[in-house]
C-alpha cells in the first residue's frame, strides 16, 4: 500500500516524526502530525495531530469556521499544510457536500471517472447496485433526485476500493428522511468496504448514529474525543445516547438547559 | 396569506380584542381581515387557437409584411423604381436559376458556399486548435491569447486590402478573410468555455484519481462544448459576412458578384434576390447550429438551447 506524505514544515522535525512513526506497529491510514494551516494570517489549524485506524469511522464535529473542512481538504490532498505533515493512503476518495456529478456524462460514466481498464463499466455497475441505483446507470444526472445524485457520488468514491473515504457534510443538503436512509446505506457500505472513513458534519445526531469515534475541533486542534461503543439500538435512544449527546452539545458550546454559553 | 380556513380563523382570533385607545378601531386590523383567494389559473389557449394566432411561428409577421409589400406596389403606394415586388424577385430567381446571366444562380451559390465553407473549415480548425492549446496550458495561453485578442479588436473587414495584397485577387484572399472572421469567434468562445468549466468539477475529477487525459476528455472538453457551439454560431454568421464583403470586390462569380452585376444594370429585382439568398443562408446556418445543439447537448434539460 503506497502512502503519500506532504510537508512544508521544518525538515528536522519531519525527520523526527518519520523515525518515531517507524517504531509504531501497523500503519494507520491517516497520520497527521503538528499540522498548521493559516488563512490571512489566522491559524485555522494550529498544531493538530490525528491518527485514524484501519476501517475506523471518525466523525469530525465543530462549529462553523473551526477548521473541519480545512482538515478534510488537507487529508484529501486538495490543500497543503503550512507546517507539519499529513500522511494518507494514495487510494482515497472524497465525497463532497454537493454531488459534483458531470452533467454531460451518464451516471455510470460519472462513476468510472477515476477508473481505468476494460472492466471499468462492470465495476461501476456493481457499485451502483450496492447503492441501489443499478437501473439508473444510463440516466443523465439531471434526472436524479438530490438523494440519488449523492448516492452516485458515494458509488464514485467507493468504486476505486479506497482505503480512506473522506466525506464533507455529504448529507447536509438532503431532507431529513433521505438523510436517515443515507445513514443506513453508509452503515451497510462500511460493512462491505474495508475503508477508514472520516465524515465532517455539524449534525450531532448524525455523528452519534455513525461514529466509532467523534472528534470535536476547537482552537485549531482536537478539543475533545469521544469513542462511541454503543450498539445500533443504543445509538437511537437511551440514557447512554442522551449523555453523549449532552456532552457533545456542551463541547460545541450549547448548554442543554437551553441557554447558550460561549 | 393563504386560502386555508385555519389561517382565516387564527387571524380573526388575533384581531378580535381591539385595544382601547387605538386610533379608530378597525383600521389597524382591517388588513388582517382581508384575504387573497387563489384559484386554478384559467386554461391556456388551446393548441388550435395558438396555431391560428401565428400559423407560421416566428415567420408569421415577415410573411404578412411580404404581402403588404406586394400590395403596396400594386396599389402604387411604392414606386417600382425603388423596390421590386416579392413576385418580381421570385421571377428573377426562376430566371437566374434556369437561364442565368452570365452564370446561373445555382452556380453562383455553389461558388459562394464553397468559399464560405472552406474559410469556415480552415479558420475554425486553426481557431479551435489554438483555443484548445491555450485553454489547456499556460504556454498555449501565452502564445496565442495576446495575438488573437489584438487581432479580434481589428474590424476584420479592414483586413481585405491586406489580404488582396498578400493572396492576390483570386479565391485565396477571400478564403483567408473568411477564415479570420470565422476563426476569431471560435477561438474566443472556446478558450473562455474551457477556462469557465466549473472548478469544483475539475477538483472532483482530480480527487477521484482521473488522469490528465481523462480530465481533458471527460471534464474540460465536454464542459466547454456549449460555449464552443456559441462560437460556432458566431463563426457561421461572420463567415457569411466575410463572404459578402470579399465577393463585392474583384469577384467574377458568387452571390456578391451577382448583386454587383445587378447594381451595374440597375436590376432591382436581382439586387433584392441577392439579399433574400443571404437571408436564407443565415437562417440555414442557424438551423444547422440548432440541430448540432440538439444532437450534442442531449444531457442538458430541454428548453435550455441558446435563444435566437
Amino acid at each position: 500500500m503506497s502512502a503519500l506524505t506532504w510537508t512544508t514544515g521544518d525538515p528536522a522535525a519531519d525527520q523526527a516524526t518519520a523515525i518515531a512513526d517507524d517504531t509504531e506497529s501497523g500503519t494507520p491510514p491517516v497520520r497527521v502530525r503538528g499540522v498548521v494551516r493559516r488563512f490571512d494570517g489566522r491559524a485555522v489549524l494550529d498544531g493538530l495531530d490525528l491518527d485514524i485506524a484501519p476501517s475506523e469511522f471518525v466523525i469530525l464535529l465543530g462549529q462553523s469556521g473551526s477548521g473541519k473542512s480545512t482538515l478534510l481538504r488537507l487529508l484529501g490532498g486538495l490543500d497543503l499544510p503550512d507546517a507539519g505533515s499529513v500522511t494518507v493512503p494514495r487510494r482515497r476518495a472524497i465525497v463532497f457536500q454537493a454531488d459534483r456529478l458531470l452533467p454531460w456524462q451518464r451516471v455510470w460514466r460519472n462513476v468510472t471517472i477515476g477508473l481505468t481498464g476494460r472492466d471499468a463499466k462492470q465495476t461501476a455497475l456493481k457499485v451502483l447496485d450496492e447503492v441501489g441505483l443499478a437501473d439508473h446507470a444510463d440516466a443523465w444526472p439531471r434526472t436524479l433526485s438530490g438523494g440519488e445524485a449523492q448516492r452516485v457520488a458515494l458509488a464514485r468514491a467507493l468504486v476505486s476500493d479506497p482505503r480512506l473515504v473522506l466525506l464533507d457534510e455529504p448529507f447536509a443538503a438532503l431532507d431529513a428522511l433521505t438523510r436517515l436512509r443515507m445513514h443506513d446505506l453508509v452503515r451497510g457500505l462500511r460493512a462491505k468496504h474495508d475503508a477508514a472513513m472520516l465524515l465532517v458534519t455539524h449534525d450531532v445526531d448524525e455523528a452519534i448514529v455513525l461514529a466509532d469515534r467523534i472528534i470535536v475541533l476547537r482552537g485549531g486542534r482536537i478539543g475533545a474525543e469521544f469513542p462511541v461503543g454503543l450498539s445500533v439500538a443504543e445509538r437511537g435512544h437511551g440514557a447512554a445516547r442522551d449523555r453523549l449527546r449532552a456532552a457533545l452539545l456542551a463541547e460545541l458550546g450549547l448548554d442543554l438547559a437551553g441557554t447558550t454559553a460561549h | 396569506m393563504t386560502t386555508a380556513d385555519t389561517g382565516a380563523v387564527t387571524l380573526t382570533a388575533s384581531a378580535a380584542p381591539p385595544t382601547t385607545g387605538d386610533p379608530a378601531p378597525g383600521t389597524v386590523f382591517e388588513d388582517l381581515e382581508t384575504f387573497d383567494t387563489f384559484h386554478p389559473a384559467p386554461p391556456r389557449a388551446g393548441r388550435l387557437i395558438r396555431r391560428l394566432r401565428s400559423p407560421l411561428g416566428i415567420y408569421t409577421v415577415p410573411f404578412v409584411l411580404l404581402i403588404l409589400w406586394q400590395v403596396a406596389l400594386w396599389r402604387g403606394w411604392l414606386s417600382p423604381s425603388v423596390s421590386a415586388s416579392p413576385i418580381e424577385v421570385g421571377r428573377a430567381a426562376v430566371h437566374l436559376w434556369t437561364v442565368g446571366s452570365p452564370s446561373t444562380l445555382g452556380e453562383d451559390l455553389r461558388v459562394s458556399l464553397t468559399r464560405a465553407l472552406t474559410g469556415l473549415l480552415v479558420g475554425g480548425a486553426i481557431g479551435a486548435a489554438a483555443a484548445t492549446a491555450a485553454g489547456l496550458s499556460r504556454l498555449g495561453e501565452q502564445l496565442f491569447n495576446g495575438p488573437v485578442q489584438i487581432l479580434a479588436t481589428v474590424p476584420f473587414l479592414a483586413l481585405l486590402p491586406v489580404m488582396i495584397m498578400w493572396f492576390g485577387i483570386g479565391d485565396a484572399s477571400k478564403i483567408a478573410l473568411i477564415s479570420i472572421s470565422a476563426g476569431i469567434p471560435i477561438y474566443v468562445n472556446l478558450f473562455n468555455a474551457i477556462r469557465g468549466v466549473d472548478a469544483r468539477l475539475i477538483e472532483m475529477a482530480t480527487a477521484a484519481g482521473a488522469s490528465r487525459w481523462r480530465l481533458i476528455t471527460r471534464v474540460l472538453l465536454p464542459g466547454a462544448l456549449p460555449g464552443a457551439l456559441v462560437g460556432f454560431r458566431f463563426a457561421l454568421a461572420y463567415s457569411v459576412l466575410g463572404l459578402v464583403v470579399a465577393e463585392q470586390i474583384n469577384a467574377d462569380s458568387g452571390i456578391g458578384f451577382m448583386i454587383g452585376q445587378a447594381q451595374s444594370y440597375n436590376r432591382i429585382d436581382e439586387m433584392f434576390l441577392g439579399l433574400v439568398v443571404y437571408a436564407i443562408l443565415g437562417l440555414s446556418a442557424d438551423q444547422v447550429v440548432r440541430v448540432l445543439e440538439r444532437l450534442l447537448l442531449t444531457w442538458r434539460p430541454p428548453g435550455k438551447e441558446a435563444a435566437t
